[in-house]
């Protein structure tokens, strides 16, 4: 096992240039002058833009800027804005947030979601199982916007129950509702998964073999039955806890929290390279990262699966 | 038994949960030192560093004119009154005397005196600085030397020969030419003082930037908020009562104007589209919000770089047949006035029908002429779909076209604002595209200058007329304002012959503000009047 994490730590490093260096690409072949709107209406002067460009490195090539922004990486410079703000104070601030916002929805979504898929895989067909499915179907097929713009609508506006945004403290509580708003798409998921799962798993020769040692039925599914329907749920978790950092964009830019996905929004549409990078590449180490504890993970829940 | 247990359980904790996430909000009303309450403000995050000579929008330009004032002063309706500069004086609006006032300080306790503006404008100007804002010191007596014209010279000095301190309290400008316009201007951001602690250290400035204003810089987390408190040394007639201010930072403005309606966000000046559609503010924010015209217009440009709009009676075609006054009603909520000349109303020295019958209805007329330019392809309007509202007057405008021209009108949407820059000045646009223009300073020269004369910074439109560049020469060199603008007058005159493009709209700024806030007013940069606004706890 301590073989199998450390080839896997080791393979972040090729992971990690590979996806600085297409981000760094992409990042400089999107539309748009860097330096455009910053002069406000008019057009910035000649001089200006000389000198930003001379401070920022933008007059040489991009392979070398890269190289640059890599050794200063290296060294954990993560450059500065165009603002003067450097970047790595901007991630500090935003990445706690995102951070307890993708583990506010991860709580919600593996909570109700197990819940709901449970009680519905236990008596398939049922009256549970029905308002399950359906209900997930309703989720599924909601955007995240609409269902974040109605509850900040209905919610805080009209009933005043929440504040409509979440403050720059961004506490747990604030985070019950954008949690509830990023999470909903995958609850539907991870209940959906749990339910066929805990549903096959039922008829399987050990969870028969458990019943008939006369154990009880609390313990035949919640050790049993779940253990074993858990890691699909799992892997999908897993993948899914990165994949809510960065899909936080549309949940962030709603409840205005300032954290990962508004950032990178704003720094893709105002062309802030530097911004995009750090962030995006913090963002994959953290997908690697999870994914590894997901295998690690496989391996307590089943013993027969062996990572080495 | 149980599961009441188990309710109850959860009906307490849902109810805690709710309770804190409402307290959590944090109104932005923590008392300041002075005891008087801090008001939260709409803002966005600035673009470039916090200093004068380098802001020139409006997520930077609102903290800046917050922590500085200049020599002069505009109020709401364009009024101007001197401020720091107890006197401007002049003979011949060549060389101007300007005295500054008594007792006026930094934030850090040292005296404005005369060398600091001058120091800062001679900075601002030096080419190698590279300081966004440079181009207005171009009529200083000069201002070539330290910033040639040429992007690969050398500037052979450091500092305009036209700027000379006499002592503390005065120092003198000479331009180049005569402008009477000149001391209208002085209020803009760019004339502001700096402090001597600049020049020795520009980055630790740049991280703790001090003005002279009423409110200084207390702290500021990137991305989330710059917060700034009254300054009880200030010099102004005007004092605040406000113990502060909060620019909190907004991705877009929906989620700030749930915060307005909620109470959580004190001030918002831009009301977004979808709440300006059958006035749905006025029902949120019932006795909270205001509609005031500002100085600042609308305009499609014609991209006069390409050959095909270089006939006049095309663009006049287009002028016609655009229904302005129903742009202002559907689109507008009838909050806005149709332009009827190339500068909005309420500015000072302008003309009243300036553009006359070319700025109204006709749709025969329009399509008669449009027959007569023999333009061929279909009409474009090009505009960035990311902000405000352009893209819904410019389709509204394109419905206009099509049914009295009886050609085909097409919107092209453009992603993002940055993009839609890069191809302007690229002069990759090759259809009509939107355009606008927001006052500097109170005057009818601003909404002419910067837009139409050649290389002028916001000449987007490539415009060149010798006769317009004659007229325009004679306002801004003649020696009196009423003369100047006599002149101006007749200059925009031949822009409406020229029709290098077409004014559509003056606007009008929508705000709305919080229960806590009293007499919330916009000041003449469509800011809100920090002065004069009161809050209760």
């Amino acid at each position: 096992m301590g073989r199998y994490v450390l080839r896997r730590l080791l393979q972040l490093v090729p992971v990690f240039l590979g996806t600085t260096f297409l981000i760094y690409m992409l990042v400089w072949a999107v539309p748009g002058d860097p330096l455009a709107g910053k002069c406000g209406a008019r057009a910035c002067p000649e001089s200006y833009v000389a000198a930003v460009e001379a401070e920022y490195g933008l007059d040489q090539p991009v392979i070398i800027q890269y190289f640059n922004y890599l050794g200063n990486l290296l060294t954990g410079d993560f450059g500065q804005t165009f603002s003067g703000i450097s970047v790595s104070e901007l991630i500090a601030d935003a990445y706690p947030v995102t951070i307890r916002l993708a583990i506010m929805a991860l709580l919600i979504q593996s909570v109700i979601g197990l819940t709901a898929g449970v009680l519905s895989g236990l008596r398939p067909g049922g009256y549970v199982d029905n308002v399950v499915l359906a209900s997930t179907l309703f989720l599924v097929a909601v955007p995240v916007f609409v269902t974040g713009y109605v509850l900040q609508t209905v919610l805080g506006l009209r009933l005043g129950i929440i504040s409509p945004t979440v403050s720059s403290s961004a506490s747990w509580s604030e985070l019950i509702v954008p949690g509830y708003v990023l999470g909903s798409l995958s609850m539907a998921y991870v209940a959906r998964l749990t339910r066929t799962s805990i549903a096959e798993n039922m008829r399987a020769d050990y969870v028969r073999t458990a019943v008939a040692k006369g154990l009880s039925r609390r313990r035949v599914v919640g050790v049993h039955l779940l253990r074993n329907s858990a890691i699909p749920v799992v892997t999908f978790l897993g993948a899914d806890f990165g994949s809510l950092m960065a899909g936080a964009i549309v949940t962030e830019g709603i409840f205005n929290i300032r954290g990962i996905g508004g950032l990178v929004f704003e720094a893709i549409q105002s062309v802030e390279g530097v911004i995009v990078t750090g962030v995006v590449v913090l963002l994959v180490l953290v997908y690697l990262l999870v994914n590894l504890l997901v295998d690690v993970a496989y391996a307590l829940l089943d013993p027969r699966i062996r990572l080495d | 038994m149980r599961s009441r247990r188990v309710a109850a359980l959860l009906a307490l904790s849902l109810s805690t949960t709710l309770v804190l996430s409402a307290c959590g909000g944090g109104g932005g009303g923590e008392a300041a030192d002075g005891g008087a309450a801090t008001v939260s403000v709409f803002g966005t995050e600035p673009e470039n560093t916090l200093i004068p000579g380098n802001t020139n929008e409006t997520g930077g330009g609102k903290i800046v004119d917050a922590m500085w004032d200049g020599l002069v002063d505009y109020s709401a309706d364009g009024t101007v009154s001197n401020l720091v500069a107890q006197s401007i004086e002049t003979t011949d609006s060549k060389t101007f005397t300007i005295t500054l006032n008594e007792g006026w300080t930094f934030h850090d306790g040292t005296p404005v005196l005369a060398k600091n503006f001058v120091d800062a404008w001679n900075y601002t100007a030096y080419s190698p600085n590279g300081l966004a804002n440079a181009s207005f010191f171009a009529n200083v007596a000069g201002y070539a030397d330290v910033h040639p014209a040429d992007e690969n010279a050398q500037p052979t000095a450091q500092t305009m020969s036209g700027l000379k301190v006499v002592d503390d309290r005065t120092f003198t400008v000479e331009l180049s030419g005569p402008s009477a316009i000149f001391p209208t201007t002085l209020g803009y951001t760019v004339f502001y003082p700096l402090p001597d602690s600049f020049f020795a250290d520009r980055a630790a400035f740049e991280q703790n930037p001090i003005g002279n204003g009423a409110f200084r810089y207390e702290s500021r987390q990137p991305n989330q908020n710059v917060m700034l408190t009254r300054y009880d040394q200030y010099a102004g007639p005007q004092k605040p009562s406000i113990g502060g201010v909060e620019f909190r930072i907004y991705g877009d403005s929906q989620a700030a104007y749930q915060d307005v309606v909620s109470g959580n966000l004190d001030f918002l000046d831009t009301i977004p589209g979808s709440f300006l559609v059958d006035d749905l503010y006025k029902t949120d924010l019932p006795e909270r919000s205001g509609s005031q015209p500002y100085q600042s217009i609308n305009t499609m440009s014609f991209p006069l770089y390409d050959q095909r709009y270089s006939d006049v009676r095309l663009r006049q075609a287009i002028s016609m047949a655009v229904d302005r006054q129903a742009i202002a009603d559907t689109v507008y909520s009838g909050s806005v006035e149709p332009a009827d000349g190339f500068v909005p109303r309420n500015v000072p020295g302008r003309a009243e029908n300036q553009c006359g019958e070319l700025c109204t209805f006709q749709p025969e007329k329009a399509k008669q002429l449009f027959t007569e330019s023999g333009f061929t392809g279909p009409i474009e309007l090009i505009s960035n779909v990311d902000s405000a509202i352009n893209q819904e007057w410019m389709q509204a405008a394109c419905v206009s076209i099509t049914n009295a021209l009886g050609a085909e009108c097409r919107f092209v949407p453009v992603p993002t604002f940055a993009e839609f820059l890069t191809q302007r000045d690229q002069e990759e646009l090759t259809g009509i595209f939107r355009t606008g223009w927001i006052a500097d300073y109170p005057s009818i020269e601003n909404f002419l200058n910067p837009i139409y004369r050649v290389g002028g910074a916001a000449n987007d439109a490539k415009y060149n007329s010798p006769q317009f560049e004659q007229l325009m020469a004679r306002g801004d060199t003649a020696p009196t304002l009423p003369e100047a603008e006599a002149a101006w007058q007749e200059a925009e005159r031949q822009l409406v012959k020229d029709m290098p493009s077409v004014p559509i709209n003056d606007q009008s700024a929508q705000f709305g503000w919080s229960e806590r806030l009293q007499n919330a007013q916009l000041s003449f940069r469509r800011e809100l009047d920090l002065s004069t606004v009161t809050v209760t706890e």
